[in-house]
């Protein structure tokens, strides 16, 4: 049971980190200039109501099988997730409105969180390899 | 088939209109599609075949040479008058007082310039239907005709289109398919008459080079075309006329394809054929060089034309339109530069001190240049700047050119001898500049050594210490109070060695810098300068000084650009500009010229601020990238001298416009398209607009900005949306009724954009019958969305100008919103909400405008809440503008009534560009990060803008990325690219050049305050959308408290005496206590949350000179108008009285006030108001007999009356929306209102000025 957990967690855990590259890759394209605003905001706000669901589901998934430590470490993520899609003003096209993403520097900080999460993904990745392992040897 | 009225309606079903009209109709539009149904050969007839077109041709060039001799003559006295009116343009900031009224001519002449083409538009066009030949003499008389009439309005710009033999205008020379005719051209170029004999193989030529772009837009609307036409056979069954027609309409866009650039299918073709004079294209080139020469440049300048044929036929050939007297441009350079030798010559010791600081920076600049690369030839396929800014690689064709330094002194001449001095000892790129035998050697040597800056601002120095003593009344020693230029003196004894060899010139009785003067905010009473306040000028060479864009278009918050972010962070003051690119000039040299001259690595358009190093090579002063000077530039057109590089207009003026070639287009310049979306539903028709707005379109419809392909339609919508077909041909307009709002499409896709002067007769019956149609409707809905949508099918295919007239919420179908507003918090202290849209559709709808080029303008006339807020999304993100008259209403509200009207005519007749990008260029090191005003950001410094107008400002916010330690100037440049409404592309460059310095105090001495203001004004505007009021309101008080406290840090001994500030941010604090009493950000007053909104959209959207006085309103008493240094403007006497500080204790009871703010003025009668006044100037015998609305100054013949009428007149003038006039007597009610606009008065919501310094005071000392 314990490695079906990890198993899902893992690949769930690729997907993201996938996720992630390519939502650094589309940034730094537009910060580049080889697309322009309306098709990268349109290309990164398909993906964004994915990565939070599955990064929820790997957080409450590590509630009910009762990894706290792996939990807690998620939570703030997946937290910040969650806000960061509450907080979209009504006006806004998404997380990543075409209008906004050129001011204020919005672009920078949006990479910096693409890269932030790359590494916390990554670092879950092995952390999730690892349980896997442990929990396969158990078994 | 336009309903007429009375008829009623009814709603939300599909009508059809009578069945006779309905026949006729069909009829109309079988027979129209029937001639070009027949198109595709005939299209391409006239190409094949270039007999038919010649006699076009050389008949309008015969009919061509009379005007342009008549062009000449007139402009030869002009070139008088010019002369004495540039130095004033350019020098002085208080021209702009003289400015105002010619200032907007340049709308006029347009006006003018279109007025003429219709009466011989009328004459050929109803006859037939698709006539090639026949636009090509009504578009020469419109070139020919409006000389006469500019000449009034064009007192200065004489045009020099020097030459034109046009070797191969916009062809790359590589381009083997074109050689052929750009050979023949050049021989025939030696023939100076304009017309004939070259003119087959220019026929030939135009065609097939014509065609191709013209085939592209064609292809579009084949794929969309019998799409809506099919679909609409579903919808509209009923609609007996519907089905036939559009059975024609299907058959007709098959085999036509009519619809994307012109109703008429052929026009874009030939128009190209006979608008030879187009400069924009590539064929226009080919033309005989006068004729399309000479018409470019009064079509698109409107001025009077000095053509100087151009004989040599080997030379390099450059055409270029300039306006302004070349001699004028020229002599002051040449007048200054004689005077150059430094020590030689007693001059004023700071300009001396600036010519060290100029050597210094050439040098620098020279020695940082040595390791670029001259002209690599890996970077020629350096990524184009979006295709559209593409250009040609004007460098890269004359790369092989080689330097010349042998002939190099005798070219520079005495005229760059800063420049000489220090790079004519070495010539080819060496990092070391060698010793120098002059005096500017030492300052080389020493900027050799590190940074310039310790010389950069010499003077200042003894300056500053002078500055303080009297102020601070304690002798305080200079070097603790600036010890960096101490640091500096000691660490360059070239300096001083400098100065001493100098001699007795002294500079420590030089006049200290009056910006840096500390002010006692506190105890200073009249605070506010008695004269309006002009833009701060650059602290810069004298030469550099003039050569630099006018503040008007072009501002920086601080006009000392410090060195480092750190030092920027330690100033606490905003680093940013304002722009005002589109500006109505009354002189601007345009230039056609094959190539246009751009830095190959960053696209840098060159300007007057670069350097060049040898006659043929000049480095970029954005990128210091060494380019090549191509051939043709070195010819100069005015002087018709060659290797005269530096004197080209290019580099003498730094606000110039380019007449661009096809290398700058996507796609064939688009005509003016304009989409009219009016509401007439019950609460529209209950206003009444629709009677002004028609009244006023039909006033105007000859002054549209537009050419002989300009295109206009119609759409109404209540419930359902209206479209009206007014295919020429028709016998009345015929209205087509869609009531599926939900899935909108076009009934009759090719037919509700028509031409103007095909259709004009069609169009007026509607104008007229249009007031009328809606009397009696009871729809209430309101379904614009949908409308949009509509909009946006229609003008998708070309772009243009949508102008949307809205008078309530939207309640049906797509982006319908509800009403957000609670009246009860309307005066709330705490939070403001719904300041941000309620939906994305509105923004959605203007990107997907933007993207098709297409501009959608707000006008909204509402009584209620309407929720500008989300609607204005439309506007601001497709580079529209917002209009909004709350509680409209024709009867009740007669002023509002008015305004309209005089804005609608400001409207129509204002310039317009198209499919617009501009892209805003900085120093490397300098980067931009936010932008503000109506556009969209399509990459990180390209704003894609749909339409441009003349009344738009922007604003950018820039961040220091990399020290600025090695260059001792920075400059900015903005390109914007437009397609004019004449169908060419032109570029508007504007270049600003603005010192680096190192030091604190000198960023304080450099501060533009209004700027700043204009600056801050936008961003809190933003911050409050995104984040709060409150909290926009602390960041603005915040912006003060720190700047001053910063300030007072640097003039430690000072702390205490009271608020300090520097003399250039004096007005720092009133203009933010001004802003926080401002409408947008005022909290505690009633204030209705569509009126807060439209204040921020205008915060967004005006440029500077506007915005200050939305801001800060200017009072001025004016019952005792004297001519006590009045100025005389066209023959008139303006009086100037001082301005007044905007407090009650000026309002005295004897007085009467003016007070300007911007958009509306008030004139506030005193209760013990001279009788003498009240009667001279308002008409009424004593004070109580004066009513109590009052929007006019009678026309009295007395001295006092025509003073005031012309003061207030001179001040009307010029302004993006026409103010209204309020006479408020000191009793009534509507005193409040002007009362509100007293911001250093105590209100029971904010503080008084003198408590808000206090409140500073204590904020700082904390």
């Amino acid at each position: 049971m314990e490695a079906v957990v990890f198993v899902f967690s893992l690949i769930d855990c690729c997907v993201l980190i996938f996720l992630s590259v390519y939502f650094i890759i589309t940034l730094s394209d537009l910060e580049c200039d080889y697309i322009n605003a309306r098709a990268c905001c349109s290309k990164l706000n398909k993906w964004v109501i994915p990565e939070l669901v599955g990064h929820t589901v790997v957080t409450a998934l590590m509630l009910i099988s009762l990894h706290w430590f792996i939990f807690l470490l998620n939570l703030p993520v997946a937290t910040w997730n969650i806000y960061r899609f509450i907080t979209v003003p009504s006006g806004n096209m998404g997380v990543f409105d075409p209008t906004e993403i050129h001011n204020r520097g919005q672009l920078k900080s949006h990479m910096k969180e693409a890269m932030i999460k790359l590494g916390f993904h990554l670092l879950c990745f092995f952390m999730y390899l690892y349980s896997m392992i442990l929990a396969l040897i158990n078994d | 088939m336009s309903v007429p009225a009375g008829s009623p309606q009814p709603a939300a079903s599909a009508r059809s209109p009578p069945q006779l009209g309905g026949a006729a109709a069909l009829g109309a539009t079988a027979a129209a599609p029937a001639g070009p149904g027949a198109t595709p050969p005939q299209q391409n007839g006239p190409a094949q075949n270039p007999v038919p077109v010649l006699p076009g041709y050389g008949l309008p060039s015969q009919s061509y040479l009379a005007p342009s001799g008549a062009g000449k003559m007139t402009s030869l006295p002009l070139g008088g008058q010019c002369g004495s009116y540039y130095p004033g343009l350019y020098a002085v900031p208080s021209s702009s007082v003289g400015t105002p009224p010619t200032a907007n001519h340049p709308g006029a002449p347009q006006v003018f310039g279109r007025a003429a083409p219709v009466p011989p538009a009328m004459g050929p066009t109803p006859g037939s239907l698709h006539g090639a030949v026949p636009p090509a003499p009504h578009l020469h008389t419109s070139a020919s005709q409006p000389y006469p009439a500019f000449v009034n309005h064009y007192n200065s710009p004489a045009m020099y289109s020097a030459s034109s033999p046009v070797a191969s205008q916009g062809f790359p020379s590589t381009c083997g398919h074109y050689v052929m005719p750009a050979v023949s051209n050049a021989a025939c170029a030696s023939v100076s008459y304009p017309s004939l004999p070259a003119g087959d193989p220019y026929g030939q030529h135009m065609f097939t080079s014509q065609n191709a772009p013209a085939g592209r837009p064609l292809r579009e609307p084949s794929l969309s075309g019998p799409k809506p036409a099919t679909s609409h056979l579903s919808p509209l069954p009923p609609a007996p006329p519907a089905p036939p027609q559009q059975y024609h309409q299907q058959q007709s866009v098959s085999g036509f394809n009519t619809l994307s650039w012109s109703a008429a299918g052929l026009p874009p073709a030939q128009d190209n054929l006979s608008r030879n004079h187009t400069g924009s294209l590539v064929t226009t080139n080919n033309n005989p060089p006068s004729t399309g020469f000479l018409s470019a440049v009064a079509d698109s300048l409107s001025c009077p034309v000095v053509q100087n044929a151009q004989p040599p036929k080997s030379s390099p050939v450059v055409s270029t339109a300039f306006s302004g007297t070349s001699s004028t441009r020229t002599t002051p350079p040449a007048a200054t530069h004689p005077a150059e030798p430094v020590a030689s010559v007693p001059q004023p010791p700071e300009l001396l001190q600036q010519k060290g600081m100029q050597f210094g920076d050439y040098v620098n600049n020279r020695a940082s240049s040595a390791p670029t690369p001259l002209s690599s030839t890996s970077d020629d396929e350096e990524e184009e700047e979006e295709d559209e800014e593409a250009g040609v690689d004007s460098s890269s064709t004359t790369s092989s050119a080689s330097p010349m330094p042998n002939s190099y002194d005798a070219l520079e001449g005495g005229c760059y001898p800063d420049m000489l001095s220090s790079s004519a000892s070495s010539p080819a790129p060496d990092p070391v500049p060698e010793p120098d035998p002059t005096p500017a050697l030492t300052t080389s040597q020493s900027s050799k050594i590190a940074k310039p800056f310790g010389y950069g601002y010499p003077t200042l120095q003894p300056g500053y210490q002078n500055a303080t003593p009297p102020l601070t009344s304690g002798a305080q020693p200079s070097n603790t109070v600036y010890p960096g230029f101490q640091q500096y003196a000691q660490q360059y004894p070239a300096v001083n060695q400098l100065s001493s060899s100098l001699g007795g010139l002294s500079l420590q009785s030089s006049p200290p810098p009056e910006s840096l003067r500390p002010v006692n905010l506190t105890q200073e009473r009249n605070i506010l300068p008695p004269t309006p306040v002009w833009a701060p000028v650059p602290n810069l060479n004298l030469d550099l000084k003039k050569l630099n864009c006018s503040p008007d278009s072009f501002r920086c918050t601080l006009t000392n650009i410090p060195q480092t972010q750190a030092l920027l962070n330690k100033a606490k003051l905003p680093l940013g500009l304002l722009l005002h690119p589109f500006r109505d000039l009354t002189q601007l040299p345009v230039i056609t010229s094959n190539t246009i001259v751009r830095c190959r690595s960053c696209r840098t358009y060159i300007n007057p601020f670069v350097s060049f190093i040898d006659q043929r090579r000049w480095k970029c002063n954005l990128c210091y990238r060494v380019n090549d000077v191509p051939e043709e530039f070195m010819y100069n057109p005015l002087t018709r001298s060659y290797g005269e590089p530096h004197k080209r207009p290019e580099v003498q003026n730094a606000t110039v416009e380019f007449i661009a070639s096809s290398d700058y287009m996507l796609r064939p310049p688009q005509p003016a398209v304009y989409l009219f979306v009016l509401d007439v539903s019950h609460n529209a028709v209950e206003a009444g607009y629709l009677k002004i707005l028609c009244q006023s379109l039909l006033e105007n419809l000859d002054k549209l900005p537009g050419d002989s392909r300009t295109r206009i339609g119609f759409i109404t919508f209540d419930s359902t949306i209206h479209f009206y077909n007014l295919q020429e041909g028709l016998s009345q307009p015929q209205m087509l009724i869609v009531s599926d709002i939900d899935d909108v499409f076009l009934p009759t896709p090719d037919s509700l954009l028509v031409n103007l002067y095909e259709s004009k007769e069609l169009i007026k019956d509607l104008l007229n019958a249009l007031p009328n149609m809606f009397t009696n409707t009871r729809e209430t809905h309101s379904a614009l969305g949908p409308a949009l949508q509509a909009a946006f099918k229609l003008m998708s295919p070309t772009g243009g100008r949508v102008s949307v007239f809205q008078t309530q919420l939207p309640s049906l179908g797509a982006g319908l919103l509800q009403s957000r507003e609670d009246p009860n918090q309307r005066s709330s202290t705490k939070v403001v909400q719904h300041l941000g849209p309620a939906t994305d559709f509105y923004k959605k709808l203007a990107l997907d405008c933007s993207g098709q080029q297409t501009a959608v303008d707000l006008f909204l006339l509402s009584s209620q809440y309407s929720d500008l807020a989300s609607l204005a999304c439309m506007s601001k993100y497709s580079a529209g503008c917002v209009y909004y008259y709350p509680s409209f209403h024709t009867t009740h509200n007669p002023s509002q009534a008015e305004k309209l009207q005089k804005d609608l005519k400001r409207y129509f007749t204002r310039k317009i560009g198209f499919e617009a990008v501009m892209r805003i260029r900085c120093t490397k090191g300098l980067s931009m990060h936010t932008f503000h005003g109506n556009f969209f950001v399509r990459s990180t410094d390209l704003l894609s803008l749909a339409n441009i107008n003349p009344d738009a400002g922007f604003a950018v916010q820039l961040s220091i990325e990399e020290s600025l330690a090695d260059t001792s100037l920075v400059c900015f440049q903005t390109a914007l690219l437009y397609t004019s409404s004449k169908g060419e592309r032109r570029i508007r460059v504007h270049t600003l050049c603005l010192p680096v310095v190192n030091s604190l105090a000198d960023v304080y001495a450099g501060a533009d305050v209004q700027a700043a203001i204009c600056l801050l004004a936008n961003m809190a505007v933003d911050r409050s959308i995104s984040s709060s009021l409150s909290d926009a309101r602390d960041a603005l008080v915040n912006a003060v408290v720190d700047s001053l406290s910063a300030y007072g840090s640097t003039v430690p001994h000072l702390q205490h005496s009271g608020l300090m500030a520097p003399t250039s941010l004096r007005l720092f604090p009133l203009y933010v206590l001004a802003l926080l009493k401002q409408k947008a950000f005022r909290t505690g007053t009633s204030t209705r949350l569509d009126d807060r909104v439209y204040a921020m959209c205008q915060i967004k959207c005006q440029p500077l000179v506007h915005l200050m006085k939305m801001i800060h309103p200017n009072l001025y008493r004016i019952d005792r108008l004297t001519d006590e240094g009045a100025v005389h403007v066209n023959d008139r006497v303006v009086p100037q009285p001082p301005l007044q500080k905007l407090s009650a204790e000026k309002l005295t009871r004897e007085g009467a006030l003016l007070m300007d703010c911007g958009s509306v003025f008030y004139i506030w009668i005193g209760k013990g108001c001279d009788n003498n006044f009240i009667e001279d100037v308002l008409g009424f015998p004593d004070f109580a007999s004066i009513p109590q609305k009052m929007s006019h100054l009678p026309e009295l013949g007395t001295l006092s009356s025509e003073r005031a009428r012309s003061f207030i007149t001179w001040l009307k003038e010029n302004r993006p929306l026409s103010p209204i006039l309020h006479v408020v007597k000191d009793e009534s009610p509507a005193k409040m209102e002007f009362f509100q606009h007293l911001i250093e008065d105590r209100t029971e919501a904010a503080l008084s000025y003198y408590e808000f310094l206090l409140h500073i005071h204590q904020q700082i000392c904390k």
